[in-house]
């Protein structure tokens, strides 16, 4: 009877379990229904949307019209114009990642030290973070104006040769560069001074007492202490530069001669100017694996980092 | 020698703070001249003028534009905190079956580019008939894989036994998330809310997709848009407009310097 009794229980404390999980779950798919609607009709959906355009030509309503296989990715990696966007891609990030990177570790390494007025200068480097693309395209478009513009006139005045900054296919890479340095600066500045002040005071406390030098310090200390942090703003900034797309708009419109024609710029003029959602759409694939591979690269190195240490 | 590297340490700050302070400087002057003064190409206006604010404001709907990007921009950071924080609030206080393998789900869609959905989501957007609507500028942004994970990483800190007792309080769940869980986390709501006000109000590239007329327009379009209208001419009122663009977003920054470095660097290294 008592035995009977406890089986009894248990059922019932089964079927509540059971009813308390069933309850549990659908309750808790009901607070998530907003994000999983939402990611599921603007991610995943079009996320494999793409991949299924990308092996279409499509029409002029940009309707998959034709099932052409990989025919597009091949026609993209022979295609001459692909092939100038994607060196033009890699110039532009050769340039604009390691200097951003260089140029904002000195501004961080000049405001780590303990000075009058030092509060000043970090807000004050920090300030380009505040500008958003378009503002600074503007701002950058009026300065590499080739005859009112004040670049030219200060290397006139300096004696130096002057540039049509923007006409000029290999000058213009340049100035595209340069605006995205100066608009890299703000954030990477922070990430790296934050970065910088997290290293233990002690370590260097000890190093002065065994009487070692400035770039001692810097190289045997400094520099491996704020791997992490450099590793992290080199991916951030890496991605970022093959998200291009404001600068280019504003400043050259992938010109001259396609020199600026970057990445995403290019996908933007094939999907919404020629309406060639699959080229586009192939494109689309290609920079995807291109970003999908640096930051598993990212992980991989900044893993072993964490092990060194 | 510590004044020699003072004296040093200062030149340098002076000299780099001059380089990158330039472009920004140099705009607010030409935003003082008048036409004249810009095409000889002076550096300091001779007689400080206001004209081309007032041209700025008269010429190009800039008010409009700057009132849309609010609306946009407001609209976004409300979206992604309500949906962000039910869906964070599922992820700690709800133990359902396959919580895990969701949230993985949810971090997944943080590796995506958001270039790899714009194609679609353009046609998304078309077919929905939102071209030129606030909809179409903001909805396709409230659901946040960042916003969850961050604030997921706050709910934890909540102790378990609040819930109990809110439970013998007789609150239910959803009473419980608006009266105590919301409250608790004003910081990171706060913080969450700053971010996508801010990246909402810099956005460039889906605003010039999805709008084609000055309806909801943003001013960071208008702006490019005023620019190749006003190129010949008129670069004092272009430089007014974009000193109006920049001050918002730069006086939150100065005003947040400090939280701003703390939430990016727990962003960056947790």
């Amino acid at each position: 009877m008592k035995a009977g009794n406890t089986a009894e229980l248990n059922v019932q404390n089964k079927i509540a379990l059971n009813l308390r999980g069933f309850k549990d779950f659908f309750i808790g798919i009901l607070y998530l229904l907003p994000s999983l609607l939402l990611l599921g009709i603007f991610i995943f959906y079009p996320m494999i949307k793409t991949f299924y355009l990308s092996v279409f030509l499509t029409d002029q309503q940009g309707n998959p019209a034709a099932y052409v296989g990989l025919e597009n990715y091949r026609y993209l990696l022979t295609d001459p114009g692909f092939l100038h966007s994607f060196k033009a891609t890699v110039l532009f990030v050769l340039y604009t990642v390691p200097s951003s990177i260089i140029i904002a570790l000195f501004l961080a390494l000049l405001t780590n030290e303990k000075l009058k007025g030092i509060g000043l200068f970090r807000t004050l480097f920090s300030s380009t973070m505040g500008i958003s693309v378009a503002a600074s395209s503007v701002i950058w478009l009026f300065l590499f104006n080739p005859s009112i513009g004040m670049l030219n006139q200060i290397l006139t005045m300096f004696h130096l040769p002057t540039f049509h900054w923007l006409q000029d296919p290999d000058s213009a890479i340049i100035a595209v560069s340069i605006t995205t340095v100066w608009m890299n600066i703000g954030f990477a500045y922070l990430i790296l001074l934050g970065g910088l002040q997290n290293i233990p005071a002690d370590l260097y406390e000890q190093a002065n007492v065994t009487g070692t030098g400035y770039w001692y310090q810097l190289f045997k200390i400094t520099i491996p202490m704020l791997s992490p942090t450099l590793f992290f703003i080199s991916t951030v900034t890496l991605i970022n530069a093959f998200q291009t797309f404001g600068q280019i708009d504003i400043l050259t419109k992938g010109g001259p001669s396609n020199a600026t024609n970057l990445i995403v710029y290019s996908i933007y003029q094939d999907a919404f100017v020629n309406y060639r959602l699959g080229e586009a759409s192939a494109q689309v694939v290609l920079l995807f694996f291109c970003m999908i591979f640096i930051t598993f690269i990212q992980f991989k190195l900044g893993e072993k980092k964490v092990h060194y240490q | 020698m510590r004044i020699v590297k003072s004296i040093i340490v200062y030149s340098l700050l002076l000299v780099s703070a001059s380089l990158i302070l330039f472009p920004i400087v140099y705009t607010l002057m030409v935003s003082f001249m008048t036409g004249g003064e810009v095409l000889q190409g002076h550096f300091l206006p001779e007689h400080m003028t206001l004209e081309n604010y007032r041209s700025a404001f008269q010429k190009v709907p800039l008010l409009h534009y700057l009132v849309n990007s609010f609306i946009v921009s407001l609209v976004v950071m409300v979206g992604q905190l309500i949906v962000s924080s039910l869906a964070a609030f599922a992820f700690v206080f709800i133990p359902f079956k396959g919580r895990n393998a969701m949230f993985l789900l949810f971090l997944s869609t943080m590796m995506i580019p958001w270039e790899a959905t714009m194609i679609p989501n353009f046609i998304t957007v078309s077919n929905f008939g939102w071209i030129n609507t606030i909809a179409g500028l903001t909805v396709p942004f409230f659901a946040l894989a960042f916003g969850t994970f961050l604030l997921r990483q706050n709910f934890k800190t909540i102790p378990k036994e609040l819930d109990e007792a809110t439970q013998i309080a007789g609150m239910n769940r959803f009473q419980f998330f608006i009266r105590v869980v919301l409250p608790i986390s004003k910081t990171s709501l706060v913080s969450l809310g700053a971010y996508g006000f801010l990246t909402t109000w810099n956005m460039y590239l889906w605003p010039l997709l999805v709008t084609n007329n000055d309806k909801v327009r943003t001013i960071q379009i208008g702006l490019k848009e005023m620019q190749s209208q006003e190129v010949a001419t008129q670069w004092g009122v272009v430089m007014a407009a974009v000193i109006i663009v920049i001050l918002p977003t730069l006086i939150l920054l100065f005003a947040g310097q400090k939280q701003l470095q703390k939430g990016l660097m727990d962003g960056a290294l947790k």
